[in-house]
């Protein structure tokens, strides 16, 4: 397998104080990983790190041959501004394809077809000429989903994907992952307050913890200490 | 009425205010759909104070070219007030009310120190006849820039606009098409002072874009939409301030109002008709 992240030795600090220290994981070609960890444990950091967004403080993030930065799709939390947006579905995911342009100024009909595939792929098609601030918190979800997969085929970023989503579009979301990851081979890095979902549908789980963080797989995980302690309370 | 109409465009200082209003309301109508959108209304606001300032004090010395020399000073203004904004530490809407007062304050005392009372009114609220043939060409060139950058980057302010972090991280620089967007507002707002007065120029960047908003839903046919109404008012307002002899700015902001209502009525109306 490929890899195509590789963190090592990772410190962030954030106002004079470390949030991560000496972390070291990889993100292999077809890995579905789950970032875990309490509030406050530096997972949007790390994330700023992962997205190129903070330097960080020492150690060294690394792109792997197949991988340019701009071929990572993501789904960013939310912002309370893009709630009410006047765009329509089609528009939103069609910028998903901006990375790719440089400085042309406009869409070629290729980006185009790439949208309308991965509005098809999302089942979102009959969406596609509404107004993206009509949709339900859910039908949001897919259509910035959509975006990530123009932005990038191979590797997508989730920062917390079901956050406000009720438990059955919370269920759809993760099964609509799973599918990605399973039938399309796109690797995929998830932020996640949800350890038990976590578990269930990653191949990997990084437990982010300021004395001694968790990296391995979910089998691993479960047997871990931090695991256990997670899953004594949780199930 | 038609008669009257055509009458009234057989003055120089008509044509001149109609063909330079209706290219700043086309380039304030465009920026103010984003600049709404994010959140940055006040910003319009705010620089349009900032102009006033430094119009007043460059009369005041007795500049020439007054227009010019505040172009520098708002566009410095305007990359300051968006650093602010994006700076969530400091208070970013008292700071922007801290400097239009404060720049307002030192715009009125330059301007009554040395006399100008006369200018005021017309600054402040704008004049049909504050347009000459110098400023038209400098109106008209800068129109022309700012639509032509604005067509170029369509894409990436929309990007920007609605997924700021969505466009960073996945390699777009957002930071640049902020500090254009801010860029090419700055420059609207010295265009469109003297006309639309600088107290009311920013209801010029605002009004189109919340009234295109209620009416519309996609994000291209909101900016088309905005356009049309904002060289609409600007017209019909125009004409009112000439056949009334009122301020033109003040004439324009009360026809973007009456069309603000409207535009609410219907959007309620559809909404019940349960077709959004």
């Amino acid at each position: 397998m490929e890899e195509l992240i590789k963190c090592e030795r990772l410190a962030f600090s954030y106002e004079n104080a470390d949030v991560i220290k000496d972390l070291s994981f990889t993100v292999c070609e077809g890995d579905y990983l789950c970032i875990v960890g309490e509030n406050g444990s530096g997972k949007s950091t790390l994330t700023k790190g992962l997205l190129g967004l903070k330097a960080p403080d020492s150690g060294t993030i690394t792109f792997g041959e197949g991988l340019k930065r701009n071929e990572i799709g993501y789904l960013p939390q939310q912002t309370p501004a893009q709630k009410d947006f006047p765009a329509s579905v089609f528009e939103v995911v069609l910028s998903g394809r901006l990375n790719s342009r440089g400085l042309r100024p406009f869409y070629s009909k290729n980006d185009k077809m790439t949208a309308h595939d991965n509005i098809r792929k999302l089942g979102i098609e009959d969406l596609m000429r509404r107004s993206y601030r009509d949709l339900s918190g859910g039908q949001q979800q897919r259509v910035l989903l959509a975006r990530a997969l123009c932005a990038g085929r191979k590797l997508i970023f989730l920062d917390e994907p079901v956050t406000g989503l009720d438990p059955i579009v919370t269920e759809e979301m993760y099964r609509l992952i799973e599918e990605l990851n399973k039938k399309d081979k796109i690797t995929v890095v998830m932020v996640s307050h949800d350890i038990v979902s976590a578990v269930k549908y990653a191949t990997h789980i990084l437990h982010l913890n300021y004395e001694k963080s968790f990296f391995g797989t979910a089998e691993e995980y479960i047997k871990s200490p931090l695991g256990q302690y997670f899953f004594s309370d949780a199930v | 009425m038609i008669n009257e109409i055509i009458e009234m465009f057989q003055n120089d200082f008509m044509i001149r205010a109609l063909i330079g209003g209706i290219l700043v309301s086309l380039c304030a109508s465009l920026l103010g759909v984003s600049l709404v959108l994010k959140r940055y209304s006040m910003i319009g606001d705010g620089l349009s104070h900032v102009g006033f300032g430094a119009l007043a004090v460059a009369s005041a010395i007795g500049s020439a070219a007054p227009l010019q020399i505040a172009i520098p000073v708002v566009v410095a203004a305007a990359f300051f007030l968006l650093r602010l904004s994006e700076n969530s530490k400091v208070k970013g809407d008292a700071a922007i009310a801290l400097i239009s007062t404060g720049a307002l304050a030192i715009g009125i005392t330059a301007a009554s120190v040395t006399g100008l009372n006369t200018d005021i009114n017309s600054y402040l609220f704008g004049s049909i006849i504050a347009m000459d043939s110098t400023d038209l060409i400098f109106c008209s060139v800068l129109s022309f820039i700012i639509i032509v950058l604005f067509v170029f980057f369509y894409n990436k302010i929309f990007a920007v606009t609605f997924d700021e972090n969505f466009a960073k991280a996945t390699g777009t620089k957002a930071g640049i098409y902020n500090m254009i967007i801010a860029l090419l507002t700055a420059l609207t707002i010295v265009v469109g002072m003297k006309m639309m007065g600088s107290m009311l120029i920013s209801s010029l960047i605002i009004f189109p874009a919340v009234i295109s908003m209620r009416l519309c839903s996609r994000f291209k046919t909101v900016i088309i939409t905005s356009a049309i109404v904002s060289v609409l008012c600007f017209i019909i307002g125009l004409i009112v301030s000439y056949y009334y002899s009122a301020p033109t700015g003040a004439s324009i902001v009360i026809v973007n109002l009456i069309v603000l209502v409207l535009a609410v009525i219907i959007s309620r109306f559809r909404i019940r008709k349960g077709k959004i």
